[in-house]
């Protein structure tokens, strides 16, 4: 009997776990789908479709710490824009950034989950309570 | 994990570099052929060719600590066996006059005197013709020309897309009048044999011009002609006026023949080679069709968007057809704002030319640079052209300051 109910309440847990990462994969893509959106409208023209930026002007947004790192770091580049001599990858990148401030805090944390998940990388989601806060401290 | 993370990009990046790239064809007119002569030295900008057929390279990223280098032929058969390399600064500009070396920093101008052996005498002190000018690393080439008067033209690039507030920011409107006009975004001539000048002594030669990497002295009408790279966003900061498609392909890239005091529009106007037209730009108050700047230059070649053009040759020599001769070569370096757009350049054009005026269309004289057949992603690009210079036996070389190759082009009937 004991075996038994063992046994369910460990079928009941992995079919709740099983719904509730289902819920959490569903949700993974209409976040990344929203932040491509962005990413397309915003940021291709200059870190192009690939994410591997501009050689020279536009850094890329692959495979280098200022994406997959500190996320604080990440969100304060969207709001801030970045005009300081910066080497990445041993490379120089000469554009300045401008700020995009004006991006909501849901498109914010929508671009930057995207593209901490797309060409190749894969960190963790930025969730709006990330931005809202770093938004707040930056002020 | 950020060790690892260290690790893992030195990994990619020592691998891109060991891998051998698959050869890419260079294209070109039927009767001419292409020499490899260089590759693998870096951010290869400009060059010039000595009269003895040695090549000088100026480098934006130092190699093994030098800027310049220098590939000689010394038992002349064919293949480049001695290489000099000397400057400890990065930069673009590059150009031989009257038994002197010029090269360029993206804040200086600095000269090498010649032997007759045509060796140069002092590697590592140079003299400083120019110093302290604007370098705000966007825009920052000095590319340089010399007159036969004894002056020296470099280009002082706009730190600017569009004298914006706030620069390349949605919505910021143009300053008026733009403020950096003042120093930069421009032409200035300078003396060629006198030392540490500064803005003080240069002369604001041509202004309204937002970055001319490509400069050359036409020696046929004893003018300074040069190529311009216009402005980028119009499709990503105004959609409702600009569609992607018109924003890819406008402004025009422009080149000029500028006399002393000419103003070329920069930031007010942009050239737009579809209704011939200087059209107001939307940040002062342009809609697409408003004019503007009716006093500034016109150019004489609107060629489509984005395609920067790096750098002018006028051909002098006898070696091509006679068509060739006075007319220009312009290296493009190829665009990347035209994305989602494909990517247009990386390829060599001719324009047909007498007594400085285009007497036909331009047309692609050299292709293949990129080594793909659509650019969709820069990542993608192998090549792109930067420099041209001309050989005393009439060939042209084109450099890549992508990989640092150097290609020279004869023409064999």
């Amino acid at each position: 009997m004991k075996k038994w109910m063992v046994l369910c309440l460990i079928l009941v847990s992995a079919m709740g776990m099983m719904v509730s990462s289902q819920a959490g994969n569903t949700q993974m893509k209409t976040t990344m789908a929203r932040g491509k959106l962005v990413y397309d409208r915003y940021c291709l023209t200059c870190h192009q479709a690939d994410g591997g930026g501009v050689p020279r002007m536009n850094p890329p947004i692959t495979n280098t710490e200022y994406v997959l790192g500190n996320k604080q770091r990440l969100i304060g580049i969207v709001l801030n824009g970045l005009n300081i001599p910066l080497e990445i990858n041993g490379e120089e990148y000469e554009n300045p950034m401008a700020s995009h401030a004006f991006l909501k805090d849901g498109q914010i944390a929508d671009v930057l989950t995207y593209i901490r998940n797309s060409f190749g990388n894969k960190a963790s989601a930025v969730t709006v309570a990330e931005v809202k806060s770093a938004r707040a401290k930056n002020k | 994990m950020r060790f690892k993370l260290f690790l893992l990009s030195t990994i990619v990046f020592a691998g891109s570099a060991a891998a051998q790239l698959p050869g890419v064809s260079i294209r070109v007119p039927s009767g001419f052929t292409v020499a490899n002569v260089a590759k693998d030295f870096g951010r290869v900008r400009h060059i010039a060719i000595n009269t003895n057929g040695d090549v000088y390279m100026k480098l934006e990223k130092l190699n093994q600590g030098k800027g310049i280098y220098r590939l000689r032929d010394t038992n002349k058969d064919g293949v480049m066996d001695d290489t000099l390399a000397f400057g400890n600064y990065i930069g673009t500009g590059i150009a031989l006059k009257h038994g002197y070396l010029y090269a360029s920093s993206n804040s200086e101008v600095f000269r090498y005197k010649l032997d007759a052996q045509q060796d140069i005498l002092h590697p590592d002190q140079p003299e400083t013709i120019v110093t302290g000018l604007v370098d705000k690393r966007q825009h920052a080439s000095k590319s340089i020309a010399l007159d036969n008067a004894g002056n020296i033209y470099v280009n002082i690039g706009a730190p600017s897309n569009a004298c914006q507030e706030q620069d390349r920011k949605q919505g910021s409107m143009g300053m008026n009048p733009c403020p950096i006009l003042e120093t930069a975004g421009g032409i200035w001539q300078f003396r060629a044999d006198r030392l540490n000048q500064t803005y003080k002594e240069g002369v604001r030669y041509a202004t309204g011009l937002r970055n001319c990497v490509g400069l050359d002295w036409n020696n046929e009408v004893n003018e300074l002609f040069i190529t311009v790279h216009g402005r980028d966003m119009l499709h990503q900061f105004y959609p409702e006026i600009y569609n992607q498609k018109r924003g890819a392909e406008l402004p025009s890239e422009t080149m000029y023949m500028v006399k002393k005091g000419d103003d070329c529009g920069w930031p007010y106007v942009h050239w737009d080679h579809f209704q011939n037209k200087k059209i107001l730009n939307p940040e002062y108050g342009g809609d697409g069709k408003k004019t503007g700047a009716e006093k500034a230059l016109s150019p004489l070649v609107g060629f489509p968007g984005h395609m920067a053009p790096n750098a002018l040759l006028f051909y002098t020599g006898n070696q091509f057809p006679e068509k060739y001769r006075n007319g220009a070569f312009i290296a493009f370096h190829g665009s990347w704002n035209r994305a989602p757009e494909n990517q247009e350049g990386f390829y060599v054009v001719f324009i047909p030319m007498k007594d400085g005026k285009p007497t036909g269309k331009w047309e692609v004289f050299a292709d293949g640079f990129s080594g793909v057949e659509k650019v969709t992603n820069l990542s993608a690009v192998k090549h792109r052209p930067c420099g041209l210079a001309q050989g005393p036996d009439g060939s042209i070389y084109v450099s890549d300051d992508n990989k640092g190759y150097v290609w020279k082009i004869n023409y064999n009937q």
